[in-house]
Order: C-alpha cells, then sequence, then structure tokens
C-alpha cells in the first residue's frame, strides 16, 4: 500500500494493463489502415484495433450504425463476417505484414489519461474488449479512426424494422454481405444517398425510389442520370407522411414537402435514411478533447491543426470523424492521407521516422452546408408527423414530450404542474442543455445510447430554444463506448489490492457511527476485505 | 442568541431575504422549505441547478446513524405530494449478504435503525431469491429493512426547484458568487458575475466549493473534494424493490428497471476552484462491473450502458457542518459531507430554521458545528492521506500479456 494515503481511495492502486505499445490506432477503415501502416514504415510499433466484426446482438439494439433490423442471419457467425470484413479490405494483409498488431472484433470502449478530476496515471489507458473480457492497453499515442455514425431523422412510422442507415447499409452489404432487404427506398437525393442508390443497384437490389425534400437533389449529376437511366425513380421536394406495415416496412407514403398534393406510396421492405452521416467523437470527447460544432464538416468534430493532432498532444484524428465531406464519402483516398498525416505527427512525437511524407494528398474535398437539409428534413417530418411522432425510440419519447420536458408515462404526475415547465420556460432560465432535458425525459438514455436520437433532439432543442443547434452544448458521451456485459466489462485482472481495500463509500468511520456516539477515528467496518469481492 | 432576521416579504429585485449560494440539494430543499413559509428567498448556482453531485449519486435515502434520519424516513414517502412533482422515491431496502460477514454487519447496521425504533426482518437465501431473482446461490441471506428507500436524484432536485418557485421563491443559474460583502459583522451583499445581490441572510450550501466560499468570510470549514463513479444497465424487469445492497455496492434499480450501481476507491482532489471540472470515470468503471456480477450473477449478460462521475467533499470526520455561525452573525454554513441527496428533506427544513430562527427544533445540530474543527491544522488533509496522487511512469500498471 501507498504509505501515508487513504487505503479507501485510488491511491497506490494498480491496473492490470496488456503489455505497453507506443501507438495505438484506432479503427480500420482507410483512414485507420493507411494511418497504421505508415507509422509502421516510419518505425514506430503499432497496435491497430477494430471492432468489426459487430456483434449481432449489438446490431439489433442499433448499435454503433443504425441497421434497423435488415441484417441475415450470417451476421450470428462472427467467423464468416470476420472472413468477409477482411476480404473487403486488402490493407489488412498489409498490415499484418508490416508487423502491426492487428486485433480485429477488439471495441475501444473508453480511454483514460490524466485530467483534473482524475490523476491517477503514468500512462494513458485504453479500454478494450472483445465479445468475452475486457482489458486495459497502455499506449503513448492515439490515432483516433472512428469513421463516421448515421444520423438518424425521424419521420412518422419510422419506429418499425426496415429503416436504417446508409451507414449501416454500407456496412451490411460492403463489409459483411449480410443485407436482408430486396427493395429500398433511399431518402436523400445528395453525395450520400445517390452513392447508397448505385451501391444498391449494383449489388442487383432494387431501388424503388429516391427522396429529397429539396426541389432539386444535390448529388453529382452525372451519377443522378445513371440512377434515372437505370429506372430509379426520383422523387424531390418531398418528405415522409407515414408508412405500412404491421411488424415491419412494407410500403412508405411520401408527400409533397410543401404539404400540398398528393401523396403516392412505394411498396419496399427497407427505408435507407441517407440524409447525413456524423463525426464518430466519443472518444475525442471522452479524453477531453476540445471539439467544436462545425456544421459544414458535419456536427462537432475535434479540434484539430492540418496534421491531425487535437488539443492533446498525444491524440490524434484521421479521416471522416475529423469531419465529413461529400467528396470524401466515395474516394477514400481523402481518408487515406488524412491517415498519413496523422502517423507523421504521431511518429514525430514517438520519436519515429520525422521525414515528411512524399505523397500527394488529393485537394480538399469542397464543404456544403449540411445542416441545411438535415433540419428540412426534421422539420418536414415534425409538421407531417405531429406531436406524437416519436424521437428517442429507447426510451419512447415523443415530440410533445420533449417540448413539454414530461417524464415518462410510467410516472403519475400532475399534468397542470408540468403545463408551464416545457423547454420555453427552461429556455428563459437559461441556455437549453440537452443533458439537462436527457435527464428529464429520458431522451438518450437508452441501449442505443442516443445513437438513433440524439443529433434529432439536438436539432428540435434548437428550434424551440430559438436558436441554433451551435447554441445547444455538446451532449457528453459516457464510457463504455458500446453497451457492454456486465460479465465482460468485469475486471478479472483485479489487482488484489482494490479487493482488499474496498469501501462502498469512503470508509470514514465516524461517518457510520450512529449519532449518540463519539466520532471515532480509523477505517469503517465496511471496508477493507470484507466487501472486496469474491476471489476470481 | 441569533435574532430573527429574515422578512417574509423583502423588496426589490436586486436581493433577498434568504440568498442561498448553491442550487445543489441542500441549497434547493433549504429553499423549498423557506419558501413554504413565504420567506423571500432567491437560489443562486453557478450552473445548472442539481447539475453536481445531487444529480449524480445512487439515490439511497436510508440514513440511520444521522440526527436527521426520523426526518428523513417522516418526509419521504410525503415528498411527491409536498414538492407536487415526482421524485420517484420509493420504500424500504434489501441488504444482501454474500457471505456471513457480510450479513452480520448488515444486522449491526439494521441495529442503528432498530434502536430507533425501526425494524428489519431476515431473510434466508431462498427469500432473497424470491424477492430479488438476479441473484444467485453464492448468498449467506439477507436484511429487508421496513425503512429507507432510493428516489431519483435528477427528478428529484428538478422537483425541489420547481416545488419552491411555484411557492415564489426564486433561482438564478449560471450565476457564479465571487465575492461576499460583509459591514458590520454581517453579510450584506454576494458578488456575483451578474452583478452585487444584496441579503438579510447567507446561506452557503456550496458542496465542494464550500472551503474556497467560507474563506472569503475568514471563516475556516475544512472539506476536501472527491471523486466518485457509478454504472448503470439498460433496462431489466422490474423487481418488487428496488434499493437492493450487496457486494460493496451502493445503488438501486430505477423505475425503468436499470440497475444503477457504485462504489469502490475513490479519489481526493486538488481543488478546483469555484467552477468544477466535468468528472470523469476510470478503470474501477470494471471493478464495479465485476462487483455487480457477482451480486446479480444472473444479471452478468446484461449490458451496461453508462457511466459517470461527480464530486463531492468530506469533512474531517465524515459528518455535516449544519451551522449558524456567530460571526458573521447571518450565515449559515450548510455541508452535508456527501451524504446529502438522502437527507435532503431534512436537511432543508433544518437549514431553514437556522436561517430564520437560529436552532433547529427536531434534530439535535450541535455536533455538526464548525467550531469542532477549530484545533485542525492547516494541514489536516496530509494527516488523514486524503491527498490526490499520481502514479510515476508506470508505477500503478501491472503488465499482463494476454
Amino acid at each position: 500500500m501507498t504509505l501515508g494515503f487513504d487505503p479507501t481511495s485510488i491511491a497506490g492502486k494498480r491496473f492490470t494493463t496488456r503489455p505497453h505499445v507506443p501507438l495505438v490506432v484506432v479503427g480500420a477503415g482507410p483512414a485507420g489502415l493507411s494511418a497504421a501502416i505508415a507509422a509502421a514504415k516510419r518505425g514506430v510499433k503499432t497496435l491497430l484495433v477494430d471492432e468489426n466484426p459487430i456483434d449481432a446482438g449489438l446490431m439489433g439494439l442499433d448499435v454503433p450504425l443504425f441497421f434497423g433490423g435488415r441484417m441475415d442471419a450470417s451476421v450470428q457467425n462472427a467467423g464468416r463476417l470476420m472472413e468477409r470484413f477482411i476480404e473487403a479490405r486488402p490493407a489488412i494483409a498489409e498490415a499484418f505484414d508490416l508487423g502491426i498488431d492487428v486485433q480485429l472484433g477488439v471495441t475501444a470502449w473508453s480511454a483514460y489519461g490524466k485530467g483534473p478530476t482524475a490523476a491517477a496515471y503514468g500512462k494513458p489507458l485504453l479500454g478494450l474488449a472483445d465479445g468475452e473480457k475486457s482489458w486495459l492497453q497502455s499506449f503513448d499515442a492515439m490515432i483516433v479512426a472512428a469513421g463516421a455514425r448515421d444520423l438518424p431523422i425521424a419521420f412518422p412510422g419510422w419506429d418499425k424494422p426496415g429503416v436504417m442507415g446508409a451507414r449501416a447499409f454500407q456496412a451490411l452489404l460492403g463489409d459483411y454481405a449480410a443485407f436482408s432487404g430486396r427493395r429500398i427506398v433511399v431518402l436523400g437525393g445528395g453525395a450520400l444517398g445517390v452513392d447508397t442508390a448505385l451501391a444498391a443497384r449494383a449489388a442487383g437490389i432494387e431501388v424503388a425510389a429516391v427522396v429529397e425534400i429539396d426541389a432539386a437533389v444535390s448529388g453529382a449529376a452525372g451519377l443522378v442520370d445513371k440512377l434515372r437511366r437505370d429506372g430509379v425513380p426520383i422523387h424531390a421536394g418531398r418528405c415522409v407522411a407515414g408508412t405500412k406495415g404491421k411488424a415491419e416496412i412494407e410500403a412508405v407514403t411520401l408527400a409533397p414537402a410543401s404539404g400540398q398534393g398528393d401523396s403516392v406510396e412505394i411498396a419496399c421492405d427497407t427505408i435507407v435514411v441517407a440524409i447525413d452521416l456524423a463525426p464518430c467523437i466519443e472518444m475525442f470527447d471522452l479524453l477531453g478533447c476540445a471539439c467544436s460544432y462545425r456544421p459544414e464538416l458535419g456536427g462537432y468534430v475535434p479540434v484539430v491543426d492540418a496534421q491531425g493532432r487535437t488539443s492533446l498532444p498525444h491524440i490524434f484524428a484521421a479521416g471522416d470523424c475529423a469531419g465529413i465531406a461529400d467528396g470524401a464519402l466515395s474516394d477514400p483516398a481523402h481518408a487515406e492521407a488524412g491517415g498519413r498525416r496523422a502517423a507523421l505527427a504521431a511518429a514525430t512525437l514517438l520519436g519515429g521516422d520525422a521525414s515528411p511524407d512524399e505523397s500527394v494528398p488529393p485537394p480538399a474535398p469542397a464543404l456544403v452546408d449540411r445542416e441545411g437539409p438535415r433540419l428540412r428534413w426534421l422539420n418536414a417530418h415534425v409538421r407531417r408527423g405531429g406531436d406524437d411522432m416519436i424521437v428517442c425510440q429507447c426510451e419512447e419519447v415523443r415530440v410533445r414530450d420533449l417540448i413539454g420536458v414530461r417524464p415518462p408515462r410510467y410516472l403519475a404526475y400532475d399534468e397542470a404542474r408540468f403545463a408551464k415547465r416545457n423547454l420555453h420556460a427552461l429556455a428563459v432560465e437559461g441556455q437549453v442543455n440537452q443533458d439537462q432535458i436527457k435527464r428529464l425525459t429520458r431522451a438518450g438514455m437508452g441501449a442505443c445510447q442516443g445513437r438513433r436520437c440524439r443529433d434529432q433532439v439536438q436539432m428540435i432543442l434548437a428550434a424551440q430554444g430559438n436558436c441554433t443547434p451551435a447554441d445547444i452544448p455538446m451532449a457528453s458521451y459516457r464510457a463504455p463506448l458500446r453497451p457492454l456485459p456486465i460479465g465482460v466489462l468485469a475486471d478479472q485482472d483485479e489487482a488484489p489490492e482494490i479487493r482488499a481495500n474496498w469501501s462502498a463509500w469512503f470508509g470514514i468511520a465516524s461517518q457510520w457511527q450512529p449519532h449518540w456516539l463519539e466520532p471515532v477515528e480509523g477505517e469503517s467496518e465496511g471496508s477493507g476485505a470484507l466487501f472486496g469481492g469474491a476471489e476470481k | 442568541m441569533n435574532e430573527t432576521l429574515v422578512r417574509a416579504d423583502a423588496s426589490g429585485k436586486k436581493g433577498a431575504s434568504v440568498v442561498i449560494v448553491g442550487g445543489g440539494v441542500t441549497g434547493l430543499s433549504t429553499a423549498w422549505w423557506l419558501a413554504q413559509e413565504g420567506v423571500d428567498v432567491l437560489v443562486l448556482d453557478k450552473g445548472i441547478v442539481g447539475w453536481e453531485a445531487s444529480g449524480r449519486n445512487g439515490g439511497g435515502t436510508t440514513h440511520t446513524v444521522s440526527t436527521l434520519f426520523k426526518e428523513e424516513q417522516r418526509l419521504w414517502p410525503m415528498m411527491d405530494a409536498l414538492l407536487g412533482y415526482p421524485t420517484e422515491f420509493r420504500p424500504y431496502r434489501i441488504r444482501v449478504g454474500l457471505n456471513q460477514g457480510q450479513l452480520d454487519l448488515y444486522w449491526r447496521i439494521a441495529g442503528v435503525a432498530i434502536q430507533q425504533g425501526f425494524t428489519a426482518d431476515g431473510l434466508d437465501p431462498r427469500q432473497v431469491r424470491e424477492l430479488v431473482p438476479l441473484v444467485g446461490e453464492n448468498i449467506a441471506g439477507g436484511v429487508f429493512c421496513n425503512y429507507g428507500g432510493h428516489a431519483n436524484p435528477q427528478r428529484t432536485v428538478q422537483a425541489y426547484a420547481w416545488a419552491l418557485q411555484d411557492r415564489g421563491g426564486r433561482i438564478r443559474q449560471h450565476t457564479a458568487v465571487t465575492d461576499i460583502v460583509t459591514a458590520g459583522g454581517r453579510v450584506v451583499a454576494v458578488e456575483t458575475d451578474q452583478g452585487r445581490i444584496g441579503c438579510d441572510v447567507l446561506v452557503m450550501a456550496t458542496g465542494p466549493q464550500t472551503r474556497l466560499m467560507a474563506e472569503k468570510l475568514g471563516v475556516t470549514v475544512p472539506v476536501a473534494p472527491a471523486r466518485a463513479e457509478m454504472i448503470v444497465t439498460e433496462p431489466l424487469p422490474l423487481m418488487t424493490h428496488g434499493g437492493i445492497d450487496g457486494g460493496g455496492l451502493y445503488g438501486r434499480q430505477t423505475l425503468r428497471g436499470n440497475l444503477a450501481y457504485g462504489g469502490g476507491p475513490h479519489e481526493w482532489l486538488e481543488e478546483q476552484g469555484l467552477h468544477a471540472p466535468r468528472a470523469v470515470t476510470t478503470p474501477i468503471t470494471r471493478s464495479l462491473a465485476r462487483r455487480l456480477g457477482d451480486l446479480f450473477p444472473r444479471a452478468r449478460h446484461v449490458r451496461v450502458i453508462r457511466s459517470w462521475a461527480g464530486i463531492v467533499e468530506n469533512t474531517p470526520d465524515g459528518r455535516p457542518v449544519l451551522d449558524r455561525l456567530e460571526n458573521p452573525g447571518n450565515v449559515v454554513i450548510a455541508s452535508m459531507s456527501s451524504v446529502g441527496f438522502g437527507l435532503s428533506p431534512a436537511s432543508g427544513r433544518a437549514v431553514a430554521q437556522l436561517a430564520t430562527k437560529g436552532q433547529c427544533d427536531f434534530a439535535d445540530l450541535r455536533q455538526f458545528g464548525v467550531k469542532r474543527f477549530a484545533a485542525l491544522g492547516p494541514d489536516w488533509r496530509e494527516k488523514l492521506g486524503w491527498m490526490p496522487w499520481t502514479p510515476e511512469a508506470s508505477e500503478n500498471l501491472v503488465e499482463a500479456a494476454p
């Protein structure tokens, strides 16, 4: 034990970690593979982790992508999915050949480092897990190449199996060859929607429609023409008025976005929400990297310099997690260039080969307004779907519950009292805060960890608070970044001194003595080995 | 002794009869009690009410050792009706002993409540399993406490806030108190980043910031900040009673069905000044998961979906400071020393009485005076070992190959 320190505190307690690595790269997409390979070539010993193939149970929760239940049975076979994933990424073989420690099926669920409220770290730590167990990995530097996630936009009738996101569609179709649908409708006529429709056509999947809220689709003209020649109907100026199907999607009803005109019903088994993606910034928020709201980059992004350095000197960002651009969605060259830049920056920090990168990066992709289309889609659906439209599926929070800051239905409460406690009233008392609204309405507190609703809630709060999404403080991210079973998260290698000194609460003897006794000093009865927990 | 100071109808928007610094559960409850009596009260918080420890704790309402325990038990069942907003309070606790030693300790602890007129029943392993289907075969038995309970901290703090406003009390969020203004041996105002606010009485309910705040008055209130953390799972079917302790953990099953549990090593911190940084979790998350699995083996497949941490303060003996100062003569210090949430209905009433009458008429607060620490030197934290610790390099890591 560490002399002179409170024995029930963290002082002197050790954490078990795998053998130290200088560099970890999180994410084996184009950016992460490129970063790992470049770092290895610069002489930096590198660990590359990727959560794929994703556990079928998580897919069923729409974690980490909006899968919508459209996985086929082959996702139960992790070995098959692993093979397909590796086949889809030839650079993985190169990574192995270069001596990179490639660990697939390994999820980075947290990261730790010294800060104002946690100082008991000599080295930064990464929390990792596979399907059976979790462990810690100490490192010196980390390149986060976590990519992009789906940005679900609610519409009336969206809470049924068969509604999914474009990134999930890409994963099921491309990485896993496990998409179970046959006839899709794509929401979104921008680069993402057009790419989605073309990929579906190339795989022999029927595309019953591409739908765009604005009067004209913004996807590349050549690609849109290709879709038209292929017989894919393009419905511009429309949004979703509802869906049909009892157990799952069987049809979608489109209506004019302007509100005037006829509806049209289109049979389909899948609706792919391809309006936009968002950067995966969870890891940056956990570590305390500065993030800022950049709508032209897809929302909140880590603050980075041109080499991908974040506000923490040992943490780097590469690829879509640092910002979305239409050009980068279809061309991995941008992500790969970002990976090489981050690898150079990391190698410089770690004492590896810091010679300049000779390759010529592609010109930076053009940035467009990403916020406008999202808001137009969501606002149109809120108008169509009304106050009863579900926003948070996990906790069944509807638009009216958000605006009214209502407690969940299972609580009895006095409706009249809550009538004057809505968002507008809260906004008068100070900027509306999404974490606060989450706690009161439960929106975002479900098993999908807010993936299906956090962006929408932010937009709705902004609309109701008469401000822009940029004014809403970012809702926090929390470990574990993926829902992990208790048995997997459990520390099976816990240091004996943690067990020997365990206390439920501080172990101050006089805090737990009846008030009619004089306070005594020392440790309380409830500390130490009694509650240390069972030996393995 | 102290005169009655508070006017029920203080005029002017620039101040209040009673200004309460700190919109955590202690300050909010105090304000609610004052507002119920028609006292003009204003709560100031540097951020959103209940943002820190008050909204992050385990929700337990079972503080048998406190002089405020009986009042805690009397009030909680009435709080939803009294406040007019749901707290999610549910009564009783079940303590699960994973071995005989733990069970024996739980009985000793229950003895404290039994001495005060409450009752507890023994549960054999079968009975525990009936009430708590998630436990495994590894139990010695349990204690069913016919007292205590649990509530939702976040919902409760908001309920206090809205209830006090319903009764004419005021809250100013995002208003940080930067200094205290005295004249003639009394506090006359606080300085904030929004301007000066006058008061007849000041209540200081500033949690971990209490030492720094009291220092502005030249008063020494020894408290040290520490970080604690919890984990929460996805929802499960509801058990009959959610207030279940065991395995070295505190916590509950929420009314939504999540298991929310904490425990284990805390971390003593450097003082952060008046703006608290966001408290983070640590790998102790995994130790919590391990013990949750030991307590509820049948829930080992259930997913942990979130974790969080909060910052509390502790006094050297872990007991509250609830004290009307002599000098200045119109200040009440209120720190509940890390056990504030559950006792809040009672502590608020006590502090409200200290503010208006100078004494509490339902509980003996004599041992909660700040003067008990008069002999403590400035190095008290070092002496207790309540110090932050940073390992050298890999000193606190044990490498193990897979």
